[in-house]
């Protein structure tokens, strides 16, 4: 293997395990926010047990958000090294601010939030969540304003005599027409998961209560906490509709080769078709076969227009690329970029599904108490992850070669390919940190698993079920402690 | 350009920041054994409130390191990159720790079982003694030098990472927060556990003394610049202050202002044998990373002050109010049960 692969490879795992945590983080921040200002306003206990059980919940979670996400940080310059000195005037910029701006909001009022249930005054406490949901969403525009410089690059221009990218426009960059479509679409994509979250395993507790235990749990906590979960997923999916859209009409004129990958389409045509199912002999153009395909539906995806639309093809986008950057394969993935586009939509559809029964079966004011229901929320939990993961496989395979793909309406010397980019180890060394990684990942998220269902199963805890008394402020030196670890 | 010289003091108080508080998270997760083990009583109750200390400024703590990683990305692609593709495997042994640590931290408590939680005890400890030793190496390597040459590429051989000086600067660095971490302990408990941290401290006194005279004179010897000796002296006189205030077995408070101003000197002296360059090269001077030859443009660079103008202060307010809030004492008999869940078994 090349230092190139193992180098991808490494970037590639790494940040999908950092991105099956994340989005539950960003997604259950704000809706724990919103279940704490329900039982501050209302003194309804329901919804300090759901506060705390979804909170313990949570941070489960959000500390392998944390421990995958350090790595992040260093890994561009360990491993991306040349990539970062082209880029890092530009790049450098929003990683700086989401440390300044958001990671230090979102870790410093966390803490606060932990340990000062009995501490803190109660608006001041319910103030720490509403600041983490906000930072933590922060964080994500910062990184995929990031992110989205790689894809279309803006406010900057080549210096040739340092040889790197300049920025010209911070607003310009952080502005980017891309990164507002990529921003609102990975924070639907993080609500849809924690609303799907909240969703399903209220769903199978309010069955599990219901057949059980004769207290009105199942109706007055859970039923409510589903719904919830429910009206945000589905509000999600319509965001994530939308956003999507707009993100692939503006993918369509910026990264042509990537959505021509997207729908198997290998030669320029006007109102092609759109690609249910595409088969191949070999990952390539030369073999394949498109089986199933639908008109008119492809031009609205791509200029929202049903007819006169010209999309380019992956050979002639790859003889265009050869002629203006020199020689060299300008083509993605074929196989990863059709199926993980498709596997992402298709993963959506699940959830969009399961809210929709769940809020049938609660209607009026009926609590389901069915076997099959409990199973169909089971099944939809993991789907919004593996849609996330899809998502993100999607875009950063369908870039491929390009770690900056060149702007066509921008300075074209802004472009850099994975093999310009990637810092010179010996492949052994780099073979060694992804071992490692994938080990060292692969059991955390073992545990990670393992502790949640645990957690899931035993359900609201005993000592949870009443809010403490406040500590009086200056009582004793030594303090009882509210949540100690 | 005035701006390139700003930023490698922002560097260097981001970095300050980071070891000024995570060195006692450090120092406190390499002593939540050794201290329970130390004193008489409960070890279980002695190790959670020597955690706690901790408890809710870890995170916030760590976040000075990412930020000084970020900033160094945005102020000096070319260090950040250097720096951090040359230092990789001594950089992946710190990730390793700091992951560890993280998980390690939150989910000890989350099971109420012995073996459970000596795993999560086995993490916290690699989690603390392998970033206290390896930042330590990692700065006394940086001042010290890089073979990078004339296309700022490092061609790195294992005498570069591991010599006599970077080996002591280590152990300097983790004796130095071991040190603070007793302090630290001392100053947020009481009861046995404070009396136990007080010991140790008394038993690390003499030992990191020496350490940390060694390392900062030979810093200052062999790299250092005039105006530097008064660093150094500054270390040494807070060093023996703290010493002296330890021995007195009060006055918690002001021993750790002073280990403080202990771990402050030291940084100052080696960003300031540093400066101006970024990355110095072992090859030829000339070829050394600077704050010139490094640095983003001025636009950057700008927008960045603008940005760590603003922000800044607010993470110190903020922070800081973090450590009012929880500014009680901690005591092993006040640590309530463990709400972890009984594991099932298999």
């Amino acid at each position: 293997m090349n230092v190139v692969d193992v180098s991808r490879w490494q970037f590639g795992i790494t940040t999908v395990y950092h991105f099956i945590f994340v989005p539950l983080t960003i997604g259950l921040a704000p809706l724990i926010a919103v279940m704490q200002t329900v039982w501050v306003v209302t003194d309804n206990v329901a919804w300090y047990r759901l506060t705390k059980f979804f909170g313990k919940l949570f941070l489960i979670n959000f500390a392998l958000g944390v421990a995958t996400g350090i790595v992040q940080e260093f890994q561009f310059g360990m491993n991306w090294s040349e990539y970062s000195r082209f880029v890092g005037d530009v790049f450098g910029a929003p990683l700086a601010m989401e440390g300044l701006a958001a990671f230090f909001f979102e870790s410093t009022f966390l803490g606060l939030w932990i340990f000062g249930w009995s501490r803190l005054p109660r608006l001041v406490h319910l103030a720490c969540i509403w600041i983490v949901a906000f930072a933590v969403n922060l964080s994500a525009f910062f990184i995929i304003a990031a992110n989205s410089f790689m894809q279309h690059p803006v406010g900057a221009h080549y210096n040739p005599k340092t040889g790197r990218a300049e920025l010209t426009s911070i607003v310009a960059l952080l502005t980017n027409n891309f990164a507002r479509a990529a921003v609102s679409h990975a924070i639907a994509g993080s609500l849809l998961t924690g609303g799907t979250f909240i969703a399903a395993v209220c769903a199978w507790w309010m069955v599990r209560s219901h057949r059980g235990s004769g207290d009105d749990d199942a109706r007055t906590m859970y039923r409510p906490a589903t719904i919830l979960g429910c009206l945000v997923a589905l509000t999600a999916a319509v965001g994530l509709f939308f956003t999507g859209d707009a993100q692939g009409k503006l993918m369509f004129h910026q990264q042509p080769m990537k959505m021509a990958s997207a729908e198997s389409l290998c030669d320029t045509q006007t109102d092609p078709d759109f690609s249910i199912l595409t088969v191949g002999r070999q990952n390539n153009c030369d073999s394949l076969t498109r089986v199933l395909e639908v008109p008119y539906v492809l031009p609205f995806l791509a200029e929202g227009r049903f007819h006169d639309v010209k999309l380019q093809g992956v050979r002639d986008i790859q003889r265009d690329y050869q002629h203006r950057f020199g020689a060299g394969d300008y083509r993605p993935n074929l196989f990863v970029t059709y199926w993980s586009f498709r596997a992402m939509i298709g993963f959506l559809l699940v959830p969009v599904l399961f809210a929709l029964v769940a809020l049938w079966v609660t209607r009026g004011s009926r609590v389901p108490d069915k076997r099959w229901f409990s199973w169909l929320a089971l099944l939809t939990l993991p789907t919004p992850f593996l849609a996330n993961s899809a998502g993100w496989v999607f875009t950063e395979m369908g870039r491929q070669p390009w770690v900056v793909v060149p702007n066509p309406t921008g300075d074209q010397q802004v472009r850099l390919t994975v093999t310009e980019g990637v810092s010179s180890h010996a492949p052994g060394m780099v073979v060694t940190s992804l071992v490692l990684f994938t080990l060292v990942y692969g059991v955390l998220a073992v545990i990670w698993f393992s502790l949640l269902k645990r957690y899931v199963v035993e359900g609201p805890q005993e000592h949870d079920a009443e809010p403490a008394p406040p500590t009086p402020p200056g009582a004793d030196e030594v303090a009882p402690l509210s949540f100690a670890y | 350009m005035a701006l390139q010289q700003l930023w490698f003091g922002v560097l260097a108080v981001l970095f300050l920041g980071f070891l000024i508080l995570e060195g006692f998270d450090f120092g406190v997760g390499m002593l939540m054994e050794p201290l329970a083990r130390v004193g008489s009583g409960d070890r279980e109750l002695h190790r959670r409130a020597v955690l706690n200390t901790i408890g809710p400024v870890w995170d916030g703590n760590e976040v000075w390191l990412l930020t000084a990683g970020g900033a160094m990305f945005a102020a000096y692609p070319g260090m950040y990159a250097t720096v951090f593709s040359s230092l990789y495997l001594p950089l992946l042994a710190i990730l390793f720790g700091m992951i560890v640590r993280a998980v390690s931290i939150e989910w000890r408590g989350k099971i109420d079982d012995p073996k459970w939680r000596r795993w999560a005890d086995l993490g916290i400890a690699a989690g603390s003694w392998l970033p206290a030793v390896l930042w330590g190496v990692a700065f006394a390597i940086l001042v010290r030098g890089l073979p990078v040459d004339a296309k700022h590429q490092v061609h790195l051989g294992v005498t570069d990472v591991l010599n006599a000086y970077t080996l002591l600067g280590g152990v300097a660095t983790c004796g130095l927060f071991l040190l603070y971490g007793a302090i630290f302990v001392a100053l947020k408990t009481s009861g046995p556990v404070r009396d136990d941290a007080l010991r140790v401290a008394v038993w690390l006194s003499l030992p990191v003394t020496a350490l940390v005279a060694g390392f900062g004179l030979w810093t200052q010897l062999g790299y250092g610049k005039t105006w530097t000796w008064l660093v150094l002296a500054v270390a040494v006189v807070a060093q023996l202050a703290a010493v002296a205030l330890v021995f007195s077995r009060t006055h918690e408070g002001w021993a750790f202002l002073c280990t403080a101003l202990v771990i402050t000197a030291v940084v100052v002296l080696l960003f300031g044998a540093l400066y101006p360059n970024l990355v110095p090269s072992t090859l030829d001077p000339q070829w050394s990373l600077t704050i010139d030859n490094a640095s983003s443009s001025h636009y950057t660079l700008t927008i960045m002050t603008w940005a760590a103008a603003i922000f800044a202060p607010l993470v110190i307010a903020y922070q800081g109010w973090t450590y009012w809030v929880f500014r009680q004492r901690i005591s092993a008999d006040r640590i309530p049960p463990s709400i972890g869940l009984v594991r099932r078994a298999p």
